[in-house]
């Protein structure tokens, strides 16, 4: 079957995707336009450095300070910048807040923006189809599919990143989480309770991981 | 009219299946190398980030359908290396011979191509990374809108500037009437970046929408989707 190789170029490379990458890596290196130690740093970066430990540490401040979360609700890039989190895919950043009279919940459905800084890459789902289509019109059934239940009175808004704007949720504050510390609070922060579809974690669920944690650590010393 | 990759409030897509947090970042070790790649070459300079959304919506419907996501990504990198002169189709040509061979026989192409000085070094990627690429901008006209104000978007989604262009006004959205809800100041245009037609800056806008405007069977009366949206995408509604 003939490719219009004109239009689109991409047709002539193999059509596995591994050799698809590795056959432009390969030529795109012995032409100097890249450098594979360059590409090692970026790879490293974004699988060591940068995820949603970095939003988590936002958000337990927010709780914890309401000084903090007043600044962060106003202008969040400066608040996230003067803690490091700045970069790209996050160069203007708003941070929108769950209360019990609303939930947010954040997509692009026209590709797949998302705050690298604060969440790192985004997970599969984030990206697929289903998300990208039906996040904007019935988010309650793709939290449903999330485990999450909202009560009757609250309402929800989707957030559709169609600019280079990037959205963070702040989540609700767990219950009996009072006098924590900022760490014990990151723990309850997932990274789905960022982007909206998922709730941060109850009190008492980190309690019982920190138990388990402890005991295969012990586990794994004998 | 609508477009493959506009797929805001399709129906048919089947259900979300969420995925363990801790899971890892790339799901193979091909999707990181796509990352990399793209973000690299980047750094020659030859294009910009609405140039290269747009290229990959360009990837015939058939593709983008397809092709999961880094598929799509590395794809249009082709295309964007050869449509800017920086690859030729004999390269490609060439670059899928030597991965047939899988030999690596490396024989030594051209070392130096002309853009080869502009290449990302590894001790240049935190520092390119961290600084990003700002799409606010001082100059452009001033804000025509306040938050609280009633706006209705353009009734066709398709780009103004360009036919069959880029564009940035989902389908969904369309003739639609909304309230400000924030104003993010100006921004570059993508609608115009995309083809190489200056930076154009608008005020950008946050604006809200009652899901009732969007959709028959909104799920839940107080629901709402709040969408950035260009000046240019917006009239004023009158009040009665």
């Amino acid at each position: 079957m003939p490719h219009d190789h004109h239009d689109h170029p991409h047709a002539l490379l193999p059509p596995e995707p591994a050799l698809r990458v590795k056959a432009l890596e390969t030529i795109l290196c012995d032409k100097g336009l890249i450098d594979p130690a360059a590409l090692e740093e970026i790879i490293d970066t974004y699988q060591n450095k940068i995820g949603p430990q970095n939003g988590a540490r936002v958000v337990a401040k927010a709780w914890m300070d309401p000084d903090f979360k007043r600044a962060l609700l106003q202008d969040a890039t400066e608040v996230v910048r003067d803690l490091g989190y700045y970069g790209r895919q996050g160069e203007h950043m708003v941070v929108v807040e769950n209360t019990a009279e609303q939930h947010n919940m954040v997509v692009c459905t026209l590709c797949s923006c998302y705050p690298w800084p604060l969440l790192g890459i985004p997970p599969g789902w984030y990206k697929s189809d289903a998300y990208r289509a039906r996040a904007v019109r019935e988010p309650r059934k793709v939290l449903a599919e999330f485990g999450v239940t909202l009560p009757p009175d609250t309402s929800v808004r989707v957030w559709d990143s169609t600019a280079e704007v990037r959205y963070l949720v702040l989540p609700m504050r767990p219950e009996g989480t009072e006098g924590w510390t900022e760490d014990q609070l990151v723990a309850l922060v997932s990274r789905d309770s960022m982007i909206g579809t998922g709730l941060a974690l109850a009190a008492a669920s980190v309690i019982e991981g920190v138990e388990a944690s402890n005991q295969s650590v012990e586990g794994t010393a004998e | 009219m609508s477009r493959v990759h506009d797929m805001g409030g399709r129906f048919g897509d089947g259900a979300v299946l969420p995925e363990p947090q801790d899971g890892p970042v790339f799901a193979t070790e091909w999707h990181a190398r796509a990352l990399a790649v793209t973000l690299a070459c980047g750094s020659l300079g030859q294009w910009n980030i609405d140039t290269s959304r747009h290229a990959r919506e360009r990837l015939s419907p058939k593709d983008y359908s397809r092709f999961s996501y880094y598929e799509k990504w590395i794809s249009a990198l082709a295309d964007l290396l050869v449509e800017t002169g920086v690859l030729t189709l004999e390269d490609l040509e060439q670059a899928a011979e030597r991965a047939k061979d899988q030999a690596g026989g490396s024989e030594e192409i051209q070392k130096s191509h002309p853009l080869s000085s502009r290449r990302l070094l590894p001790e240049q990627v935190a520092a390119v990374l961290a600084k990003g690429g700002p799409a606010d901008r001082q100059e452009g006209p001033v804000a025509r809108f306040q938050p609280g104000q009633k706006v209705r978007t353009r009734r066709l989604s398709d780009s103004a500037l360009v036919n069959g262009g880029h564009t940035r006004l989902p389908n969904y959205a369309a003739g639609a009437v909304g309230h400000i809800e924030r104003y993010h100041g100006n921004h570059v245009l993508p609608d115009s970046a995309a083809h190489g037609l200056g930076e154009a800056p608008e005020p950008l806008y946050a604006v809200r929408f009652a899901a009732s405007e969007l959709w028959a069977h909104p799920e839940h009366p107080g629901d709402q989707v709040v969408l950035d949206l260009w000046q240019s995408y917006l009239l004023p509604e009158e009040v009665a």
